[in-house]
């Protein structure tokens, strides 16, 4: 009956294991609300970090992550529908959809020196554009992978009777493929929009941080992720305690669009 | 039955088809001949190619490249009266008109993801029609035409994936026939649908014969005897016998006919 | 828009990102050129970072954050294993279908978190603990090792329990017909069918541990010297580059360009076999 003890033992284990995991959710999650909410005021929200607060950032850290999903969405969603669609099973669309699916993988560090190398040094000054870029440059990688699986789903039934119709394969792509997947694409987009906006290392060098108010992406562009960053070294209370406030609001934003997302989808299923 | 009134629509002339990296071809010299106003239907054990042949009909083999014809497949021009080889089309366009004049039916009902009305419609608008009230009447004609008119009225703008299954299949139907082709393939229409769903769209088809010609493939043997005029029967690619329903059925020429007919094989 | 330009412009969008791939390592080897001159393969094994007088010249060397990456991912991934193999097994052979959705969701959230938060809470709750319970200073290898594993965590229980759902349910009924007790259906079922995608999210891991940046620099302790006991502060590639890129110059940031290549091509070495000699491409 060894086989039955060891069953146990191993079971046990594992449950104990989910629940380490569970428990660290919770410990972090409690422990960051505690703090952050105890640390926010009003001002939080209505000043700049030049005075205390974090206005600046969040408009900040939200517009470059917004631009870069104007730029990374076209791009990842048309180079998914290459490879879906048009790919036909070649090399090279087995290299693109690869490399692609590494590079959602690669260190974010990197792509902020490599931004810095090409949008920064150049200008010779930090700017919003070359956070933007770093951002897009770590999005669209997901988006293609996104946009590829969700295409792969439709029946290809789908598409041969749009083409018995007299569709052309521009037509059945965008007006009937496409829409059959826009539930998972936009999930997504959605969801490598929460991931990037969450990102601090690709926006340390190219769009650094910027203590006041500014929309203007040729300099220094306030960002949240960067200014916790900063903020959590500083030995006075006060900025501490902003720190845990902007981690806080951080948090919930990433996790409210994370559950957005895969709630949408679950009602696909 | 009378053979004055019988006119060629299309002509498969000695059509050989290979797939896509297959070492050997599927259809091996097939020869048959599509009546006009009439049911044809294509029979025989799986994989025998029924459906290959029908989807070489209207050149969706084409959607996945690679694949090779043999031979010829010749369409009647109702303007010259002229039969030209449709396996000759290349540009895009001209496939394209080849679909809007023979449409297809798929075994899997496939409404898009979109409402009743715009399901009818989207052939007619990808032909070009923009006039609303020229669309609204023939989306009207279509949904009649395919018995189906009276459960959708009231639901035009809802989304098609809302009906069941039979009620889908007829939306497919609609769609296709919005277009007014001159030959409609049915590839299995029925073979995912319940008993009256089926009854339903047989009924349909027999009744669409007055102005469209059809092609069917069936692996139901009694649904080829009840509704074709005329029944093909293949066997590993080849078309091994091709005549009126009634002599395939109750005194086929080919033994091998004779043996899948009373269920040796298949 | 014809046809044939919607299918160029999609053509373009996808060879983009082959671009961007070759475009990064060629900016990173061009850029790290003078400092691979100056110290060639030595660099990986010098143990110096020192500015030269007046800011010409200086010794760099790779050795102490190359040696603080491989540790703290190291730690991380002895930790992470096990507790991510767990936390699978319980999600697929476990928990009851009612529980699998919430508790998946909340690893998929444990997942979402942003490193700088792990940073942050690393740095003020959990460092204290580390440092009463095992000595130390709060900040060093031990503290990011083990938050990097928390990090790691739901990523590898989710690569493998999608693994080991693969398994097909026949294969598991007729080993429990057998009399076969839970744990040795897994054992000598499920693990082997699902060994190529097991061994891909740990290799996958690895590699995404490497590059991780936030939370480390929170709690590795930033500091250019060898870790002797598991406690001490040192530092790692990503926290080097993350602290010190800005202000570098001349030899210095070159050195930098030469570590943040050797980061990227080692990652994406890694990540490439995780991907395609154990996970497959999923079509």
């Amino acid at each position: 009956m060894n086989r039955l003890v060891l069953n146990k033992v191993v079971l046990t284990l594992s449950t104990i294991s989910a629940l380490i995991g569970i428990g660290f959710l919770f410990w972090i999650l409690i422990t960051l609300s505690y703090k952050g909410i105890a640390s926010i005021q009003l001002s939080t929200f209505t000043n700049d970090l030049v005075e205390g607060g974090i206005r600046n950032l969040l408009v900040g850290q939200f517009t470059m992550a917004l631009m870069a999903t104007f730029i990374a969405v076209p791009l990842g969603v048309l180079a998914g529908i290459y490879l879906r669609e048009y790919g036909e099973n070649s090399r090279m669309t087995s290299i693109i959809r690869s490399l692609s699916d590494v590079m959602t993988s690669a260190p974010s560090i990197v792509i902020g020196v490599f931004v810095f190398a090409l949008m920064v040094e150049p200008f010779g000054t930090y700017n919003g554009w070359a956070g933007v870029v770093a951002l897009a440059i770590m999005m669209v990688p997901i988006i293609i992978g996104t946009t590829d699986n969700m295409l792969a789903l439709v029946p290809k039934e789908l598409r041969e009777a749009g083409i018995a119709l007299g569709g052309s394969k521009k037509q059945v792509i965008m007006q009937i493929v496409l829409k059959a997947a826009k539930v998972g694409v936009t999930t997504g987009i959605l969801l490598s929009f929460a991931r990037i906006i969450g990102e601090t290392a690709p926006l340390l060098f190219t769009s650094a941080n910027n203590q006041f108010f500014s929309m203007d992406l040729t300099d220094q562009f306030p960002s949240l992720t960067v200014s916790i960053y900063n903020l959590a070294t500083y030995p006075d209370e006060a900025s501490r305690e902003l720190a845990w406030a902007a981690s806080f609001i951080l948090t919930a934003i990433v996790l409210f669009i994370n559950l957005v997302g895969r709630y949408v989808t679950r009602h696909k299923q | 039955m009378e053979k004055q009134d019988l006119k060629a629509v299309m002509d498969v002339k000695d059509l050989f088809f290979t797939y896509p990296g297959a070492p050997e071809p599927t259809l091996k010299k097939n020869n048959l001949t599509i009546y006009k106003n009439k049911i044809t239907a294509l029979i025989g054990p799986s994989g025998c190619g029924k459906s290959t042949l029908l989807r070489a009909m209207n050149r969706i083999h084409d959607l996945y490249p690679g694949a090779q014809y043999e031979g010829k497949i010749d369409l009647l021009n109702p303007e010259t009266d002229k039969m030209e080889n449709l396996l000759d089309l290349q540009k895009e366009d001209e496939l394209i008109g080849l679909r809007q004049r023979v449409g297809m039916i798929f075994q899997k009902p496939t409404p898009f993801p979109m409402s009743i009305y715009d399901n009818v419609a989207y052939g007619l608008k990808l032909s070009g029609l923009k006039n609303k009230s020229e669309l609204d009447g023939r989306v009207e004609k279509a949904l009649k035409d395919a018995a189906i008119w009276k459960e959708a009225k009231d639901r035009l703008k809802e989304s098609a994936l809302g009906l069941s299954g039979g009620q889908q299949q007829r939306l497919c139907i609609a769609r296709s026939v919005a277009l007014k082709p001159e030959i409609l393939l049915f590839d299995e229409p029925t073979s995912a649908l319940d008993p009256i769903s089926t009854g339903a769209i047989e009924e349909l088809i027999t009744e669409l014969k007055k102005d469209i010609t059809v092609a069917i493939v069936t692996h139901n043997m009694q649904q080829a005897s009840r509704l074709s005029d005329y029944t093909t029967f293949m066997y590993l690619g080849d078309i091994i016998e091709f005549d009126e329903t009634e002599k395939i059925f109750v005194n086929p020429s080919v033994k091998l006919t004779e043996e899948y007919i009373t269920g040796r094989f298949g | 828009m014809s046809g044939n330009l919607f299918r160029n412009l999609s053509f373009f969008s996808a060879t983009l990102s082959l671009f961007i791939l070759v475009g990064i390592f060629a900016v990173l080897f061009s850029y790290a050129q003078q400092s691979l001159h100056e110290f060639g393969f030595d660099f990986l094994f010098i143990e110096e970072w020192e500015a030269g007088e007046d800011d010409e010249g200086g010794i760099f060397g790779g050795y102490i954050p190359i040696i603080g990456t491989l540790l703290s991912t190291l730690i991380a991934m002895v930790i992470a294993t096990p507790l991510a193999m767990g936390i699978a097994i319980f999600l697929t052979e476990i928990a009851h279908s009612k529980i699998v959705k919430p508790f998946s969701i909340a690893i998929e959230l444990l997942a979402a978190i942003p490193s700088i938060i792990y940073g942050m809470w690393g740095l003020f709750y959990f460092a204290p603990i580390v440092q009463s319970t095992v000595g130390g200073n709060g900040v060093g290898l031990l503290t990011a090792g083990i938050v990097l594993a928390i990090m790691v965590i739901p990523f590898m229980a989710a690569i493998t329990r999608d693994s080991m759902n693969t398994t097909p349910d026949v294969l598991k009924e007729s080993a429990y017909a057998m009399g076969a007790t839970k744990f040795e259906v897994i054992k000598d079922v499920v693990m082997p069918y699902a060994k190529g995608g097991i061994i891909g999210s740990i290799i996958l891991s690895l590699g995404r541990a490497l590059g991780e940046t936030m939370a480390v620099a929170f709690l590795i302790g930033s500091v250019m010297s060898i870790p002797k006991g598991i406690t001490d502060p040192t530092t790692s590639i990503p926290v080097l580059l993350a602290n010190n890129f800005a202000e570098a110059q001349d030899l210095e940031i070159s050195s930098m360009y030469y570590l943040a290549l050797i980061l990227f091509v080692v990652s994406f070495a890694i990540i490439s076999v995780a991907k395609f000699y154990f996970l497959g491409r999923k079509k």
